[in-house]
């Protein structure tokens, strides 16, 4: 492109060369404007929550009562609701996650049985969270319900543990498919001199095949994680919506994303509008950090096999 | 080697191969009666009149959801229009500008813009339209949808822009093509499957979303084809009349969810026909 035009005197060249231009700026400024809205996001975010950023300061965040009425507003009890689901939800899905990505990577990469669990772990990814939030609110807490009554605690049905079921089935798509991908980039050379040596192939994949993609499968876990602190239809529907702090696994709570969707449309107070996107730009922020460490695992992986 | 501990082994690792296999089809159970509920007790509800008609009131029978199937439409396009053109020409500028500052810059900023969970991108949308629009209306809904949108078209595009061979570019402009004709003429519809999938797998994505929708399109229960006002949606149409008291919004809201789930798989579907029938291969 390194053409001199302005030797050339011919118009049709020269306009050539202008609309060119155009394009090329209007390329940038497209590429711009990505970068300008996170930016504008996270300061819209900032700037909105300022009035409770400065009359509540660090209270916010180790505050227990969540108050509107009062005008009371401390977050401790949704970090810890936001926190218990979601790490519960990923130990729950974990062995499944992790054993489908077994299944696909090593078992039956391809034929009838691969092709149905990838196609079924697809659908399940696809399925929006508004219907599992449906589903779990009128088959699965029935049964947690009757659990709790045998277990002999108060039989909310709704809360935490409730909510952590929901959440660890619709996360499994998510670690499972990164972990099928890292797992089938482990090299067969490896594998194959495992073999060599004798070990059955459950000692291959315990020794050799695991080992060899335990960052990607972290990766998988953190990019999971991201998701269902964020997710909110689905907790919102079973968690119970209590703004309390959680006794216990069972007991009705909130998280960040569900009081946020409660709340938010009712909010007619500055302070209790602004502690409400506080909360959003701290889920902002995390979800971002947990979202950046598990795509930059999952690319170093790649770029290393 | 002793035998008996070579039979261990051996056992040991059918034992681990039936216990993946059992676990594997544990997990996708729920997939199965997520579905069998939808369809066992969605398909009673759904029927013509079921899809023309208005919702009624609480006590009457025989309310419809065509509100929200219009609303649901109505938001899709909106979120086309914003996040298409802007999505696909970020995308261009991405595959064109393998390096550089701005296109680490852009592509980190899709990376966290995925991350980003739907409902503060509600907030945002509330912040940005409906607080100086002062009303709810389909318009934010649409601003909300094309934000969680954009990030898959432009990575789509990318990525399949990346695909088409340089010698398709080199040939262009070596005809004497000027650059922005060689992209828009060659190299655009040569990943054209690659963006349309792109598109309808976005679309797919938030053809359900309900989160960001809560505070900007807000929902309704009449008919609006204006904009500018309150619009319903299918999820937001499920979550209200799921989390409400009465029964018969709830065989409603079956209904929805059987339709709703209909069209996310027959949607994915489609994609997959798209992506099959005109891979781009070179």
């Amino acid at each position: 492109m390194g053409i001199d035009y302005k030797e050339t005197t011919d118009k049709s060249l020269k306009k050539i060369s202008s609309s060119e231009l155009i394009f090329r700026r209007v390329l940038y400024i497209s590429a711009f404007i990505l970068v300008v809205l996170v930016g504008a996001v996270f300061f819209s975010l900032l700037v909105s929550s300022f009035p409770s950023l400065k009359k509540l300061g660090i209270r916010f965040l180790f505050g227990k009562t969540w108050d509107p009425v009062k005008g009371e507003f401390g977050a401790f009890s949704f970090l810890v609701g936001t926190l218990l689901t979601s790490f519960l939800a990923l130990l729950i899905s974990l062995p499944f996650s992790l054993s489908i990505s077994i299944f696909l990577g090593e078992y039956f990469s391809r034929g009838f049985f691969s092709s149905f669990l990838k196609s079924a772990v697809e659908i399940l990814a696809g399925i929006p969270s508004v219907i599992y939030g449906f589903w779990g609110l009128f088959i699965l807490v029935p049964v947690v319900r009757a659990f709790e009554i045998k277990l002999g605690i108060m039989p909310y049905g709704v809360g935490i543990f409730t909510a952590s079921l929901v959440l660890s089935i619709m996360i499994i798509p998510y670690s499972a498919t990164i972990g099928r991908e890292v797992i089938q980039l482990v090299p067969s050379e490896l594998k194959e001199a495992a073999f060599s040596l004798g070990a059955t192939k459950f000692e291959v994949i315990r020794k050799v095949v695991l080992p060899y993609a335990r960052s990607g499968i972290l990766a998988g876990i953190l990019l999971s994680l991201g998701r269902a602190l964020g997710e909110t239809m689905a907790v919102t529907m079973v968690i119970g919506n209590a703004n309390i702090l959680p006794d216990s696994i069972f007991s009705p709570s909130n998280t960040m994303a569900s009081v946020i969707a409660n709340e938010f449309a009712e909010a007619t107070e500055t302070l209790h509008l602004s502690s409400l996107i506080e909360v959003g730009l701290l889920l902002f922020i995390v979800t971002t950090i947990v979202n950046i460490i598990g795509r930059q695992i999952v690319k170093k992986v790649s770029i290393e096999v | 080697m002793q035998g008996d501990k070579v039979s261990v082994r051996i056992f040991g690792d059918k034992a681990f191969k039936l216990f993946i296999i059992f676990l594997s089809f544990v997990a996708v159970l729920p997939l199965f009666l997520v579905l069998g509920y939808i369809i066992k007790n969605g398909i009673a509800s759904v029927n013509w009149q079921f899809l023309i008609n208005l919702p009624k009131p609480v006590g009457e029978a025989g309310g419809g959801i065509s509100n929200a199937l219009v609303g649901t439409g109505i938001l899709m396009l909106l979120s086309c229009v914003f996040s298409v053109p802007l999505g696909i020409l970020a995308g261009i500028y991405l595959s064109e500008h393998r390096r550089g500052k701005l296109s680490y810059l852009t592509r980190l900023c899709v990376e966290v813009l995925q991350g980003v969970p739907s409902i503060v991108i509600g907030i945002v949308a509330y912040l940005w339209v409906v607080l100086p629009m002062r009303t709810f209306s389909a318009f934010s809904g649409g601003v909300a949808l094309s934000i969680m949108m954009l990030p898959v078209v432009v990575r789509t595009t990318e990525e399949t822009l990346k695909l088409v061979p340089n010698a398709l570019r080199e040939a262009s402009l070596a005809l004497g093509v000027p650059y922005h004709r060689t992209i828009l003429k060659v190299i655009l519809p040569a990943g054209m499957s690659g963006i349309v999938s792109g598109i309808l797998l976005s679309l797919t994505r938030i053809a359900g979303e309900t989160a960001p929708l809560l505070f900007t399109a807000f929902g309704s229960s009449f008919m609006n084809l204006n904009i500018f006002k309150p619009m319903s949606a299918l999820p937001l149409l499920i979550f209200n009349y799921a989390t409400s008291p009465y029964p018969e919004w709830h065989s409603i809201a079956w209904g929805a969810s059987f339709v709703l789930v209909v069209f996310v798989l027959v949607l994915n579907l489609i994609t997959k026909l798209v992506v099959r029938k005109w891979k781009t291969q070179f």
